[in-house]
């Protein structure tokens, strides 16, 4: 059975990444970006409490429906636009064959060298 | 000047181990931690949650391993800076390290272990333009004395416990109008946090404005005044003496990138090969902070380069000291008076 799916992933620069991703291995948009080693932090580990792997889907393969805890998270992030779902809440499976999302900005982009 | 063995930047998990690895060998260590209190990743982003990993504790909260890391070091008296980053390291001519904090504290030692994890935690910051001309001008993001804002006119911004925490405890009796501002109709907070809003709110204590969110601020040398976009009400100007933007806080690796260590991935190189030094003598990374190949950043491994490491800060410290590997089964902790 063919578990590995493609994925297009835009960074912030504009630059495609053509992803070959595993639905076998538990794994979501943000691992997925990690473990490319594109630039998503994940800073709280996949519990939709940092938005700092906050995306835009530019295709339709995922509902643009946000769990409670997802929306409340993204009702304090910044950039975000009727597209944007935190990659973590988006769980890998078959059916997201050919899905593009897009990066949102850093979220710690504003918060400059004040430390 | 405080004086020790080892200098712990860090009071994340592996930064306290570091105390206990450390005093079996009977150095003395001084942690500094930006946050106001130790425990690290475990203290500020998950305290609740539980761990599976940890060898031979099947489930423990985050919460309750730094407290019993704060036990388990407690015989050999760590000293402890907190709520202070450190900014700088200098050497001085006779192979030691002074490492001076932002509010000015300095720490001499012949060793560091930086044990940054992710780095300081900042504030995060709403992209509003102007937003640095008023910082510290009226705008703030951390709330150190209350007592400042008494009388004042006070715009909160944010969802979660500590926007709702501070807006509670401004609006009864402390400032004179507290207005919070959340971009939705639902809170991140706790219910009964809500709900005690929503009761001082049609009390006349505090002003809700929901789907609403800062668009602009405005001043001459102080903000005083705050434009607002809401969803029902179109545009509103509220006069402010200060906006608190609380929106939690995010690591960034910070003055660690300044300190003349090789740095990959936002993460400091180490050789792993042998003692987590990295290219400065006498310079430790261990945990999160630190990278090498096949790194994993986890609370374990941390451990395991802690206390490699310190029997390294040990052969600088006392290079024709014999030591050898004791088990505390035989010889117990034998902690420092
Ligand atoms: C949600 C979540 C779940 C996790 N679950 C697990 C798990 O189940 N098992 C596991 O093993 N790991 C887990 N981890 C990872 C684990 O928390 C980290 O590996 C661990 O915290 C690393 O410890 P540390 O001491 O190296 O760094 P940290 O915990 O990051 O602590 C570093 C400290 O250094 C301070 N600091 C940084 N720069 C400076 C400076 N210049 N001056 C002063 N202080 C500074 C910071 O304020 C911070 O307190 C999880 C992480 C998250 C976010
Ligand atoms: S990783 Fe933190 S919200 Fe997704």
């Amino acid at each position: 059975m063919e578990t590995i799916i493609n994925i297009t992933v835009v960074d912030r620069e504009g630059t495609e990444h053509k992803l070959e991703a595993p639905t076998d291995m538990n794994m979501n948009m943000m691992e997925l970006c990690k473990s490319y080693e594109l630039p998503v932090a994940g800073t709280c580990g996949g519990m939709a409490m940092c938005a700092s792997c906050q995306i835009y889907v530019l295709t339709n393969h995922v509902p643009l429906i946000r769990s409670e805890d997802e929306q409340a998270m993204l009702d304090e992030a910044w950039h975000v636009e009727d597209n944007s779902r935190l990659g973590c809440q988006i769980q890998l499976t078959k059916k997201l064959d050919g899905l593009k999302v897009e990066l949102a900005p850093y979220v710690e982009e504003e918060s400059d060298d004040d430390w | 000047m405080i004086e020790t063995d080892i200098i712990i930047i860090g009071a994340g998990p592996v930064g306290l181990f570091t105390v206990f690895e450390a005093g079996l060998l009977k150095l003395r260590c001084h942690l500094i931690d930006g946050l106001p209190q130790p425990g690290g990743q475990c203290a500020e982003i998950y305290p609740k949650k539980p761990i599976y990993d940890i060898p031979g504790i099947p489930e423990i909260l985050a919460g309750d391993l730094v407290d019993d890391l704060m036990k388990q070091i407690a015989p050999f008296k760590p000293g402890f800076t907190l709520g202070d980053p450190a900014i700088e390291i200098q050497e001085t001519e006779n192979n030691h390290y002074i490492v001076t904090t932002k509010s000015g504290i300095k720490h001499k030692a012949r060793n560091i272990a930086i044990a940054g994890g992710l780095g300081v935690f900042v504030p995060r910051k709403p992209p509003v333009p102007d937003l640095k001309k008023y910082e510290g001008k009226g705008v703030e993001y951390m709330i150190k004395d209350p007592e400042i804002y008494r009388g004042k006119n006070i715009v909160i911004s944010g969802g979660g416990d500590s926007a709702l925490d501070w807006a509670h405890f401004l609006a009864d009796g402390v400032a004179n109008q507290v207005t919070l501002i959340h971009r939705s109709q639902s809170f991140r907070a706790h219910p009964d946090s809500v709900q005690k809003a929503m009761n001082m709110a049609s009390e006349g204590k505090l002003k809700l404005l929901l789907d609403a969110e800062v668009k602009a601020i405005n001043g001459n040398d102080h903000l005083s005044e705050i434009k607002i976009k809401s969803k029902t009400e179109g545009e509103i100007t509220v006069t402010a003496d200060n906006w608190l933007p609380l929106f939690g806080l995010t690591p960034k690796l910070g003055p660690i990138a300044n300190w003349g260590l090789k740095i990959e991935k936002n993460a400091i190189q180490v050789d792993n090969a042998t003692d987590y030094s990295t290219n400065r003598e006498g310079i430790y990374a261990i945990g999160d902070v630190n990278t090498y190949p096949g790194k994993l950043k986890l609370i374990l491994c941390g451990f395991h380069e802690a206390t490699i490491m310190v029997q390294s800060a040990f052969k600088r410290i006392y290079p024709d000291k014999k030591n050898v590997l004791k088990y505390t089964t035989v010889n117990g902790v034998n902690g420092f008076d």
